[in-house]
């Protein structure tokens, strides 16, 4: 099963694009929202960290790549594993530790991986993936393919000295990644601002990369920012830095519900009500004259394809007990 | 230090120094298949300041023999991206001491990728570092850190001891599907020793019993193969016989051909060049303890490097380390005849 249409890059109609991405948020968002209501029902173990907000930013991006294109992602991975095209059915098995999920169970919420479509696998440290996505993207050089890499991480990872290590390799060697930075404001529980000194973007142009802020709410911003870095990559210029300022709607994971004492109620109001990306998005179709049946038809189909994902996942077996000892070798 | 005399050179074989060997298994490697470079810090006209390397740019150019900046952590990530989409990388870290700073792409990534992925990635990534002391080189370029790295599931781990093996091994590792870390004893690049002609690649996980004997059975590891050779030179003068056994790989390990010898001679030494305590010697003590208790006429001995820093001073760096001396020592104790 399917969650996701195929991306028409080449389509005569900008609003059927803009509808198929439509799609893909709204599909994100129902998928985050079942999550919600798994974790809060006991039925799903261990740690979920919502993407709900942040749609924009992973569907963006991810129209504007090939299936054969890589990516990275991270603890907060859900959105870019459906946005690169994993199907909701085998994500909701992952989640609950079952057998038919993406990694057979064994990898769950924190590391989903897809590789058929070039998604190398969610990571639960850091900036962890910085340097996997760095090297398929000099694979991809050294194979001569014009396949990109993008290198998702949230603005926590900056922190971390690993992502300069592999940022100036690749300006250095030219590799044609895109280091995707999005910016939610908060590290866990700690605004930014108290953890990062100086300018993003500078950070990116220190190496001599490509650098441009976006506002990650818009899906329209994203996808040109991307389709530029994109075919920057594609023509051997090497690497760009991305800096999308967007928001978490929920807390750093399913229970972080008492959020008062690193942010304010008014804060997160004020996104939610003027700065949702799926809300935005609508606005601008309505005025480019859809009309409002052919958005709930859309997001009723979403809504039904994660309902399906959710009853395949919960009926699912799982793994058999001697799988502990399977997969450690190759 | 000398060549094991167990092995000879036969017709069809050349000596080669353990660092010509080497090289050559990487060159052989990366003539065969293109997807094979190396990447790391002076690998390409330096050759690495041991000199293993040199030549290999120049036959394969700079695209695969690639000079990296100072960023082991950042080269090993770009090697395991790379494993994982196609390429078969060799990460050159030059000292083991910097193997701390590979860690987290090594026992948080590389070593769980296959695991977490329900077996659907692979890293077929190998690693190549140092061990060994008494260079000289004090307590950060000195360590034998490889119980770190073996203790990691997921990782295969290759400790070469003759020109022949360390050849043999290191194709092998470059042709798994999984991460491999080889350390090389920094001390051992010049010795000399006989490797055929003929292209062979060794399975990993077979020791090789590099001396047969009956009274005692010395388990050694890298370097400590020839401290065992020499130790056991000195205990036939006085009519001992011993049994030298090299795993040649920690993981996977040859438990049978460890145990069998135990049970041979009923007496065991493990000889390890890492620290005493947590390491590789009492893991191989605790397997022969555990599958061979009731062949054995003593308790099995542990002989590692101390666990203290390695100090600079040549006086103070000596006693940290076994030696043939204090092997041969161990030994004439263990079979009563002090």
């Amino acid at each position: 099963m399917s969650t996701m249409r195929e991306t028409k890059l080449t389509s005569d109609s900008t609003i059927e694009r803009w509808l198929d991405a439509y799609h893909r948020m709204a599909t994100i968002r129902a998928f985050e929202e079942r999550v919600n209501e798994l974790y809060r029902s006991a039925k799903m173990p261990g740690l979920a960290h919502l993407y709900i907000g942040e749609e924009a930013v992973a569907v963006g991006i991810c129209m504007a790549l090939r299936k054969d294109d890589y990516i990275t992602s991270t603890h907060r991975g859900h959105g870019h594993c459906l946005a690169k095209g994993a199907a909701a059915d085998r994500m909701f098995a992952e989640l609950l530790g079952k057998e038919p999920g993406y990694c057979r169970g064994k990898g769950g919420s924190m590391h989903i991986a897809d590789h058929e479509n070039g998604n190398l696998g969610a990571n639960a440290i850091v900036a962890g993936s910085t340097g996997i996505a760095t090297g398929a993207a000099m694979s991809a050089k050294m194979r001569s393919t014009d396949q990109v890499a993008v290198c998702f991480f949230g603005e926590g990872a900056l922190g971390q000295g690993v992502l300069y290590e592999v940022m100036n390799m690749a300006s250095l060697w030219k590799l044609p990644v895109i280091y995707a930075c999005e910016n939610n404001l908060y590290n866990e529980y700690t605004h930014y601002s108290e953890t990062t000194a100086g300018d993003l973007v500078a950070r990116g142009e220190a190496f001599g990369i490509a650098a441009e802020q976006v506002d990650g709410q818009d899906v329209r911003a994203v996808f040109d920012a991307a389709v530029r870095a994109v075919a920057r990559a594609r023509r051997g210029d090497g690497p760009t830095f991305l800096v999308l300022n967007t928001y978490r709607f929920h807390g750093h994971h399913v229970g972080d519900v008492d959020r008062s004492y690193y942010r304010s109620e008014e804060e997160e109001t004020e996104w939610k009500s003027e700065r949702d990306p799926i809300e935005l998005l609508t606005g601008w179709l309505r005025e480019q004259g859809v009309v409002a049946e052919t958005l709930a038809q859309i997001g009723s189909e979403a809504q039904q394809e994660v309902e399906a994902g959710v009853e395949f996942a919960l009926a699912a077996a799982y793994p058999d007990e001697s799988e502990v000892d399977q997969h450690v070798f190759a | 230090m000398s060549s094991p005399s167990a092995v000879a050179a036969q017709p069809g074989t050349r000596e080669l120094t353990l660092s010509q060997a080497v090289n050559e298994a990487l060159a052989e490697e990366m003539r065969r298949d293109a997807s094979v470079f190396i990447v790391g810090e002076d690998v390409a006209e330096a050759g690495t300041p041991f000199k293993v390397l040199s030549g290999l740019v120049e036959e394969f150019g700079p695209e695969r023999v690639i000079d990296s900046p100072i960023s082991e952590a950042g080269i090993s990530g770009i090697g395991l991206g790379a494993a994982m989409t196609g390429m078969r990388p060799v990460v050159d870290i030059m000292f083991g001491d910097f193997m701390t700073l590979v860690m987290d792409q090594l026992v948080n990534q590389a070593a769980k990728i296959h695991y977490m992925s329900g077996g659907r990635l692979k890293a077929p990534l190998t690693i190549r570092t140092t061990l060994g002391a008494t260079r000289r080189s004090a307590a950060q370029h000195s360590q034998s850190l490889h119980a770190l790295v073996a203790h990691v599931p997921g990782v295969k781990v290759v400790l070469p001891a003759t020109p022949y093996d360390a050849k043999g091994l290191f194709k092998a590792a470059i042709r798994e599907d999984n991460p491999v870390v080889v350390f090389e004893d920094k001390m051992m690049f010049a010795v000399k020793g006989p490797v055929p002609e003929e292209e062979y690649v060794l399975p990993l996980g077979v020791a090789d019993v590099k001396r047969e004997g009956e009274d005692v059975t010395l388990v050694a590891t890298s370097s400590m193969v020839y401290v065992a050779l020499d130790a056991a030179e000195q205990l036939a003068a006085d009519g001992v016989s011993v049994e030298i056994v090299d795993p040649r790989t920690l993981v996977p390990l040859d438990r049978e051909t460890i145990v069998a010898s135990a049970r041979k001679t009923g007496r065991a030494i493990v000889i390890d060049e890492g620290h005493r305590s947590y390491g590789v010697g009492a893991e191989l003590a605790a397997l022969i303890a555990e599958d061979a208790f009731y062949d054995l006429d003593a308790p099995v001995r542990r002989m590692c490097a101390m666990d203290v820093p390695i100090p600079f001073s040549p006086v103070l760096e000596d006693l940290t380390v076994p030696t043939a001396d204090t092997v041969a020592a161990e030994a004439r104790r263990l079979v009563g005849k002090e």
